[in-house]
């Protein structure tokens, strides 16, 4: 019997490269841009779109756009009367670089504008430790927020005391109002979003009906309608000689229809925490208030974070519409800057649109990136 | 022993004060909730009442019977400045329906193909449609609105350069004007007959799938339902001597004269109300197809059945199921966000309100009408999409 000497390689051989066609540059187009007859049909429509629609775009944005100048002549063609070539369409930046203090804060005077930065600063140090998920004491940094902060807030913003000269809201404007009335939304609809939530599922029938009418009028309703309603019938419902504040009566009109909302969002939390927690805590002979407070809250809230967060994007959203009934938010503001004869011209109304566009999106994309942030961090993989 | 007996023999609720029993506690909370509700109430009719009364207004719907005094830009039904306010309350209402359900099926065409396209193998698409989801759902739709309502103003000609296009359309900065059909005598046989034809359609469509059950083969259907439906009613038109004829636009010095006109208002208010409910539709469209288990498509390739039949036949139905509910509520939401027309002057519902609550001061009324218009349009649209979705469920054994 001969003897068979079995063959074992020693050394590894290195991995075949793989086929030019399948990776690098190529490989990623073949497989992502040109994969079917179809798929390269679609890229080849999506790149002239792209380059039908980008140039034209990023031309009338940066490279047609007029940075500088005093009034409306820098913007306008030679036949409406400027000093721009005939056929000329580009975004007046001037008139924006002009308007940029009224955008931010209305109106209000210009030797008092610290006040509503030095809030702002105020509102930044408070919100930053909160959002972030390690800082300790959330707590506390939630009473400061949403209790001490608007007290010294609105005696900043208002003044008539400590020798602060006193600002009417008719002054207020811009930005600072479109966030003032946001934060008073969630502010306000916080609590009265949970109670009417509490109040939806609870087993009193009377207190459940009057919740659910509620929640479900305002809800069906646009917002609009109940902007209307604060700003034309609570005055009819006061009695004779009192006037309520125009803004307050939007921040009265913006609540109402956030606790509706919000108390949905909430309600979702508490259905989803598990009915062997109400009935430990229950065992435990907690009262109801001590489990809501202690047991179930804690849990539905950290359940619907990212659902609060995301109708607080609405609410922020939303508040533009108050310059519907004639205030002065961020859209307002530039809405009644179009009519400026200083800079009135055919492109300085797209110029304030794409910039208040801008101003919104980015504070909205933020919020939904961070709650998208959220929804990750809270996901600690327990869900069933 | 006797004590323990009479203990056994009480089997009653155990004795507490009233103070703790919490049916007796529940019943106290809510009688002081309606006396304090009954309370506010009573100051407010009071209030108001006494408000009114100074401002000589009386209250009430008579004055709907008035004169209006003002034009509307648009109407589907006859209207002018001397008809009444209940008239002008029907025409934003006829408007406001028209923006919201042809808003309501462009914001799914679009939404549904965005959403598709986003879960594209193509990088290219699947990173356009991520982007316009991403512009449209951060920017306040009233804003978008606006956006387009100064784009159609400014960009487009003026009305000595209208563009004009086939079939006598032409587009300037006051809209887009088309020929407006005049439905003469017998025109009502011809509507009848494309009833009929959809009618015979749909049972046509029944026969079909119910012999392709019992039998497996499969009778035509589209040559059938196009005769039924363009086929019949051409017949009857021809057979009536054609009662449909064109006020076609002419252009004039100034102005285009004749036709039908839809405005910048709605084109703008539709195109932004649609496109900004798109980003969101799309979402929810993405949700719905990811949460199908990938083991219902590679199922469906092992059977052999083509990508476009699978994804029909066995992917979308079960999607749907996922997709329904929050798509209702984005429906919802675009009617409600229809009341925006108010901000450029499109005669809806909330616009035309708005007019007459400023002229006759009728404040509490008017509200009245909106609420009572909005939720009653919410209630039938949730039903309708309830009893959609109770359809489409899975029938569970």
């Amino acid at each position: 019997m001969a003897m068979v000497t079995p063959f074992m390689r020693t050394d590894m051989l290195e991995p075949e490269q793989a086929p030019r066609q399948e990776s690098g540059v190529i490989g990623w187009l073949r497989h992502n841009l040109f994969g079917s007859i179809f798929d390269s049909v679609l890229t080849i429509l999506a790149l002239l779109f792209l380059i039908a629609l980008l140039p034209p775009i990023f031309e009338w944005l940066f490279v047609n756009a007029t940075w500088r100048g005093a009034d409306r002549s820098v913007c306008a063609t030679v036949a409406q009367g400027g000093t721009q070539p005939d056929g000329w369409s580009g975004a007046c930046w001037a008139y924006v670089g002009d308007y940029f203090q009224q955008f931010m804060y209305g109106t209000y005077p210009m030797d008092q504008r610290w006040r509503p930065s030095l809030v702002a600063a105020l509102f930044v140090i408070l919100l930053a430790p909160l959002l972030i998920p390690k800082v300790p004491h959330k707590g506390w940094n939630a009473l400061a927020l949403f209790v001490v902060f608007p007290i010294i807030a609105a005696i900043l913003l208002l003044g008539g005391v400590f020798g602060l000269p006193f600002v009417e809201t008719a002054m207020w404007g811009g930005l600072m109002v479109t966030l003032i009335i946001s934060f008073v939304g969630i502010a306000v609809s916080l609590p009265f979003g949970i109670l009417l939530a509490l109040g939806r599922r609870s087993k009193m029938p009377v207190i459940k009906m009057l919740c659910v009418a509620f929640i479900e009028l305002i809800r069906g309703v646009p917002l609009i309608t109940v902007l209307f309603m604060a700003s034309v019938m609570l005055p009819l419902f006061l009695p004779a000689g009192w006037t309520i504040d125009k803004l307050l009566r939007a921040l009265v009109g913006v609540s109402i229809f956030a606790s509706a909302y919000m108390a949905e969002v909430i309600r979702g939390g508490l259905q989803a925490v598990p009915k062997g927690q109400y009935e430990g805590a229950d065992s435990l002979g907690l009262s109801y208030w001590q489990k809501m407070r202690l047991v179930v809250m804690p849990q539905a809230i950290k359940l619907v974070i990212p659902g609060i967060v995301n109708t607080f994007i609405g609410m922020f959203k939303d508040t533009s519409l108050v310059s519907i009934i004639s205030m002065y938010d961020l859209l307002g503001i530039v809405k009644k800057s179009f009519s400026d004869p200083t800079w009135v011209s055919p492109v300085t109304s797209l110029t304030g649109l794409v910039f208040a566009g801008t101003v919104f999106w980015l504070f909205c994309f933020g919020m939904s990136r961070y709650s998208g942030f959220m929804e990750r961090h809270l996901d600690t993989g327990h869900k069933r | 022993m006797a004590m323990m007996q009479d203990k056994l023999a009480d089997s009653r609720a155990p004795a507490v004060s009233p103070l703790y029993d919490p049916r007796i506690r529940g019943l106290f909370y809510q009688i002081v909730t309606v006396l304090a509700l009954v309370g506010i109430v009573f100051v407010i009719v009071t209030n108001t009442a006494d408000n009114l009364r100074r401002a000589n207004i009386s209250s009430g719907f008579g004055f709907l019977q008035g004169r209006a005094g003002f034009d509307l830009g648009q109407s589907l039904i006859e209207y002018s400045s001397d008809h009444t306010y209940l008239r002008a309350l029907e025409v934003g209402f006829i408007n406001t329906l028209l923006v919201a359900v042809v808003g309501i099926a462009l914001a799914t065409a679009v939404g549904l193909v965005i959403g598709i396209g986003r879960l594209s193998s193509n990088w290219l698409i699947a990173r356009l449609c991520t982007v316009y989801v991403e512009l449209f759902r951060n920017i306040p739709p009233l804003l978008v609105i606006f956006f387009w309502y100064v784009t159609v103003i400014n960009i487009l000609p003026q009305v000595r350069a209208s563009i004009a296009l086939p079939l006598d359309i032409f587009i300037n900065n006051r809209g887009v004007y088309f020929p407006k059909p005049i439905f003469g005598e017998g025109f009502d046989f011809v509507a009848i007959a494309f009833v009929v034809g959809i009618v015979l359609s749909i049972m046509h469509a029944r026969w079909v799938s119910a012999r392709q059950m019992a039998t497996g083969k499969r009778a035509p259907v589209l040559p059938v339902v196009l005769a039924l439906i363009v086929g019949l009613p051409l017949v009857v038109y021809f057979i009536q001597g054609m009662p449909l004829t064109f006020d076609v636009p002419t252009a004039g010095k100034f102005n285009l004269t004749g036709g039908s006109n839809i405005g910048p208002e709605f084109v703008s208010l539709l195109l932004a109300l649609s496109l900004y409910t798109a980003a969101f539709i799309a979402e929810i469209v993405r949700a719905g197809i990811r949460g199908v288990p990938k083991g219902q498509s590679e199922a469906a390739n092992a059977l052999g059945v083509r990508p476009g039949l699978a994804m029909r036949l066995i992917v979308i139905p079960q999607a749907l199921r996922i997709i329904i509910p929050p798509l209702t509520s984005q429906y919802l939401n675009l009617i409600k966000n229809s009341s925006l027309a108010v901000a450029i002057g499109y005669a809806d519902l909330v616009a035309v309100g708005g007019t007459i609550l400023n002229q006759t001061g009728h404040s509490i009324e008017i509200v009245a009408i909106w609420m009572v218009f909005y939720v009653t349009v919410s209630l039938l649209t949730s039903l309708f999409m309830n009893w959609f979705n109770a359809k489409m469920a899975l029938v569970e054994r």
